[in-house]
């Protein structure tokens, strides 16, 4: 069995000392900002890439998917006790864990959303091993025109995922795609939109942008919330363990959320956040058992459900990344980032260039589910006590490490000037009500697209054609327009914004 | 002609200025053909197509209907201020201005610049409190990003140095 011996050289590879220690790193790091709530993974890979410049690529990337994969457990924890979501990913968990929590369960539902996300965790690793050959082999037959149909179908179902309204995301795709562009062509050498900025020829930093717009615009969008929105109230935790009903009633919903939460991260633009909205949408279809707490009154399922579903979400989003080298959501174009720091070109070869990262890292998520299984049960107590640190001596800490991180990657003051302009325009696209994690993967995207469009369009004479008449590109391109006709259909349509407004 | 939705309306716009803008620009490199796209191709592509999205997105703000006309609502000045201020004037610390003849200040003063004016941002400001917080983080970068990943920055002002 070729999955065996991959997965046994994978765990060679992340079972030693120094992986061990940055995988827990990683997990800890990952729950201790999930827990805290106004400060999401995204800042944080972004915040730690420079720190990561001295390790070895392998221990690097497994520190970081640690905080990812780390940040779905410890935002879960804030959820229940806090009625905060403490991720993005946690909003639907709010609703049935801070009502468990009230009831004085909250032992139980944050076994439940633990236990759900490491069996998640596990069931999302073992799919990513699988499924990694096999897309590998197809990645090989992927001409440039396939690659660019990808990348639209990538985005498309970026823009369907956000939540809000579709045409501005489109917008901010096509802005992040323009802030791409600027710096020197590769094919010309022409500097574009640099303005004579010596800095500027290098392009826009992807980790200025990050900081600017997910560290700097949050921070100012929580401040000017008042003090009593972000209030912290803790609840008491007794008795983690949940009964034998509880037992019942939590298997099948894990089981689907799973389910759910793996198919919706390997589709572009999927990942956490969407698959465990839809895996609470599923838990309330189904009928309630007799003498069941109904749903938004502090029912089980409604925990374990949508946190097996973003945790089983967070591992597979990995598998186009791994595979074909394009990112599915804004985490993963930093993930491609860090990848790039380390001289490693995300995309199908990976696997055969580097087996041990490869298969390392997925070993190691394995590990790190574990390790947070851990780290959040028996030590929830210290993770309650940090939900008391005040947010005014948070926000400035923030400011800082964002700062220096900023400044530490190129060790240039520009770059600082420049995260205080993206500062400025991440809190106009909150006011405005523009997402801007689209924004962020179209940044990421842009250069590898025009490069894609641009062979593919020089191998096929100037031919617009080639983008369906090569059966897989168009096949792919199908699949994006049948995104967009299923969200615009009447139905949909509503149900969607139906399943954002509770955010 | 009524606004139904403040903050698409503006958004649009922003949309449609940026978008015109980099059209406009890309418009003065080598445009080329599909066959051979020059630099100027693909961005006044994109160029267009954002500005058409902002347009389409203000047309929209002016007549689908909304709830509550989704105002944008007053701006945090006080935050934005502080944030970004105590940002900047960490990296003139950093980097010194030779423009106003400020040699560089090192890391550890810019931590206490920082935080000091970063929490302005908030709603109380405890001198006591910040003198005691922006010591911690003092030290915790020192150990940090210094000692333990080596990371190049000027610490100490130059002129300490010497």
């Amino acid at each position: 069995m070729d999955l065996i011996s991959n997965l046994s050289l994978g765990f060679g590879v992340a079972f030693t000392a120094q992986n061990l220690i940055y995988a827990f790193v990683g997990c800890l790091l990952g729950t201790l900002i999930g827990v805290l709530p106004g400060i999401g993974p995204l800042a944080t890979i972004a915040m730690l890439l420079p720190a990561t410049y001295a390790l070895p690529p392998v221990a690097a990337l497994i520190m970081l998917a640690g905080i990812y994969y780390g940040a779905q457990y410890g935002g879960s924890t804030t959820a229940i006790l806090v009625n905060l979501p403490g991720e993005s990913s946690s909003v639907v968990t709010v609703i049935d864990g801070y009502q468990m929590a009230r009831n004085g369960r909250a032992g139980p539902a944050l076994a439940a959303a633990g236990l759900g996300s490491f069996f998640a965790g596990c069931v999302g690793t073992l799919i990513l091993a699988a499924f990694a050959a096999p897309l590998t082999e197809l990645a090989f037959k992927f001409g440039p025109a396939e690659y660019f149909s990808l990348m639209i179908l990538g985005l498309i179902g970026a823009v369907v995922l956000a939540s809000g309204s579709l045409l501005k995301a489109v917008a901010m795709i096509v802005l992040g795609l323009l802030m791409g562009m600027v710096g020197t062509d590769v094919n010309s050498g022409v500097a574009r939109f640099s303005f004579d900025i010596p800095e500027l020829t290098d392009g826009i930093g992807f980790i200025v942008i990050a900081m600017g717009v997910f560290g700097y615009g949050e921070i100012i969008s929580n401040l000017a919330k008042h003090e009593s929105e972000r209030e912290v109230f803790v609840a008491n935790v007794t008795g983690l363990f949940p009964t034998k009903e509880d037992f019942k009633n939590m298997v099948p919903a894990v089981l689907r959320g799973t389910a759910m939460g793996s198919i919706l991260g390997i589709l572009p633009g999927g990942g956490a956040v969407m698959a465990a909205f839809a895996a609470y949408t599923i838990e309330k279809k189904t009928k309630l058992r007799p003498g069941e707490v109904p749903f938004g009154k502090g029912n089980i399922r409604g925990v374990a459900a949508p946190e097996a579903a973003n945790n089983a979400g967070s591992q597979t989003s990995f598998i186009p990344l791994l595979t074909l080298g394009i990112p599915p959501n804004a985490v993963m174009a930093l993930m491609v980032g860090a990848m790039t720091i380390h001289n490693i070109q995300p995309g199908p070869q990976v696997m055969t260039s580097n087996p041990e990262l490869f298969w390392g890292l997925i070993a190691s998520m394995w590990i790190g589910n574990l390790m947070l299984v851990i780290l959040n049960l028996p030590l929830i107590g210290i993770w309650i006590k940090l939900l008391t640190v005040p947010y005014r001596w948070l926000f400035p800490s923030i400011v800082l490490f964002c700062a220096i991180g900023v400044y530490s990657t190129n060790n240039n003051t520009f770059d600082i000037w420049m995260v205080g302009l993206f500062g400025i325009i991440g809190y106009m696209f909150i006011k405005l009500g523009a997402e801007p994690a689209p924004l962020l993967l179209g940044f990421i995207l842009g250069p590898m697209m025009e490069e894609y469009l641009r062979r593919a369009l020089l191998l096929s004479r100037g031919d617009w054609s080639v983008f369906v008449t090569r059966p897989l590109s168009a096949g792919l391109l199908a699949a994006a327009a049948l995104l967009l006709v299923i969200v615009l259909m009447p139905s949909v349509k509503s149900k969607r914004e139906e399943a954002f407004v509770e955010d | 002609m009524n606004i139904k939705s403040q903050k698409d309306f503006f958004s649009g716009l922003m949309f449609m200025a940026v978008g015109i803008a980099f059209a406009w620009g890309a418009s003065t490199y080598t445009i080329g053909n599909g066959a051979r796209m020059g630099p100027g191709y693909f961005p006044l592509m994109l160029g267009i197509l954002l500005a058409v999205l902002g347009g389409a997105i203000t047309f929209k703000s002016l007549v689908v209907e909304t709830m509550d006309g989704d105002k944008i609502g007053s701006f945090a000045w006080k935050p934005l201020t502080f944030i970004i201020l105590a940002n900047l004037v960490f990296g003139a610390a950093l980097g010194g201005l030779p423009s106003i003849g400020l040699p560089p200040l090192g890391l550890i003063v810019g931590i206490y610049l920082l935080t000091f004016i970063a929490s302005n941002a908030g709603d109380e400001f405890n001198f006591k409190e910040i003198t005691i917080l922006s010591t911690i983080l003092a030290v915790m970068s020192y150990v940090a990003f210094i000692w333990l990943l080596k990371l190049q920055f000027p610490v100490w002002p130059t002129f300490i140095k010497g």
